[in-house]
């Protein structure tokens, strides 16, 4: 099992090969479908976001509320499809990988290849699973979207299998 | 007649929102558990494993399985000798929804309008079917509903003439529409006959019934197994990532229906197939 330290370099995103089995430790930020559309909107009119976009990892999760004594509550990966329509852009502006469940448009498989990134699948309705991966917990953008605010999680051990790679292989089907 | 506090009832449907979505109904977990001795590849079974293990960490530290805590769909059969004091049956059952999703640390996934989306902050208003039954007892089901799989959810008006073959091949066209983005395996629930909203009813009430339990009717029972197989022969696998379970189990409910109509829909359901129920 590949261990990886979040950011990923430009090097290692490229020798991952969709299948591949990987924990990821480090820090990425979450965004789902309100966030993206607002992060688009910002990048077409060339405002500032509240977040490093350059070398980004994104995870697709709204948590649930975290128990006293716990960094998060249940917080397993969404469907990424919804936010196909707004991968592209944050490509093109750095984002590097995204973590999320199911599979994506052809749009973000080529890009995906143009911007040399990756697409992680996350353990689909393991929700407990992956909380206890996380270690902690900051609210970093849009607090008023509650579950569906910009979070940064800090991770150990994260277990990921290679969705769509740098080379646009693609584990739900036979192309690149 | 018996009477039944308004309250009472909100108590109860607190404590089922919270009990279905941390603790995995047994039969759901026996299925998993069943389907990793079947399955021959690594991956398959390690996805199930880890649905496993995810199971029991949600139970020991009492977090939710699944962080869509969903829509609470709540099933009320009130006995028509039961008088139910202190407040419409309605309110309490709202309240008891959002005390539950609030005390036990559920998702907030509610919005008021389609269309205008600002979340309620409350998980209500829930999904809620009332039953006049015989009888002077109150008897509550939560089904948590997640949208992953209820966005795979299809209806469709066959032609009696497409029969059982038509049905089964609408449901297993439904299965592999859902694909990796509804969490296989899948736990399909069909509804067959009434009218176009009655066979979607009865798609959603029939995943209340236990996985692996047969249906009372041979004929559907028959149906059901015929639709398993023809389903898992898609090879979708957990996760869709390949393999041999791709659903856990098929469940038909099936009314009496127009002459000129076949009604089928397909409610799709993910491995997180939860529900919980109490009685008074």
């Amino acid at each position: 099992m590949k261990k990886l330290h979040l950011p990923l370099t430009d090097k290692e995103i490229r020798r991952l090969k969709a299948g591949d089995s990987v924990l990821l430790s480090g820090a990425l930020y979450t965004a789902r479908d309100a966030v993206h559309k607002i992060l688009s909107g910002l990048i077409k009119n060339r405002k500032k976001l509240p977040i490093p976009i350059k070398g980004a990892v994104i995870y697709y999760t709204g948590p649930t509320p975290a128990r006293k004594g716990r960094a998060v509550g249940a917080c397993g990966p969404t469907t990424s499809a919804r936010m196909d329509e707004f991968t592209p852009p944050l490509l093109a502006a750095g984002m590097r990988a995204m973590i999320g469940k199911g599979r994506r448009s052809e749009a973000v498989r080529q890009a995906i290849k143009k911007y040399g990134a990756v697409y992680f699948l996350a353990p689909a309705g393991c929700g407990a699973l992956i909380s206890e991966k996380i270690t902690s917990v900051k609210l970093t953008a849009y607090r008023g979207l509650g579950p569906e605010a910009v979070y940064r999680f800090e991770v150990k051990d994260f277990p990921v299998v290679v969705g769509i790679d740098a080379n646009g292989r693609d584990i739900f089907k036979r192309r690149s | 007649m018996r009477r039944v506090k308004a309250r009472e009832i909100g108590r109860l449907v607190s404590g089922l929102c919270v009990e279905a979505n941390v603790r995995l109904r047994p039969d759901v977990k026996a299925a998993v558990a069943a389907a990793v001795r079947r399955e021959k590849g690594a991956g398959a079974k390690e996805a199930l494993r880890m649905i496993l293990k995810n199971a029991d960490i949600a139970r020991a530290e009492k977090i939710p399985i699944c962080q869509d805590t969903g829509v609470a769909v709540v099933f009320a059969e009130i006995g028509q000798d039961v008088i139910i004091t202190g407040g419409s049956l309605k309110r309490a059952i709202d309240n008891g929804v959002a005390e539950g999703y609030r005390k036990g640390r559920l998702r907030k996934s509610v919005v008021r309008s389609p269309l205008s989306r600002k979340n309620t902050n409350t998980n209500t208003p829930a999904v809620i079917h009332t039953e006049i039954t015989p009888g002077d007892r109150v008897r509550i089901c939560v089904m948590p509903k997640g949208f992953g799989s209820e966005n795979k959810s299809v209806i469709r008006m066959l032609n009696p003439s497409d029969g059982e073959k038509g049905v089964a091949d609408f449901v297993v066209e439904a299965a592999g529409n859902a694909g990796p983005e509804a969490c296989p395996p899948f736990v399909l629930g069909v509804g067959i006959g009434g009218t176009f909203d009655y066979a979607a009813y009865l798609a959603k009430k029939a995943l209340l019934r236990k996985v692996g339990s047969p249906n009372r009717d041979r004929r559907l029972y028959s149906l059901e197994k015929k639709i398993l197989k023809s389903v898992n022969d898609l090879k979708i696998g957990p996760m869709g990532l390949g393999g041999n379970t791709t659903a856990l189990g098929v469940s038909i409910l099936s009314r009496a229906t127009h002459i000129a109509g076949l009604p089928v829909a397909v409610n799709v359901n993910c491995h997180a197939t939860r529900s919980a129920c109490g009685a008074i």
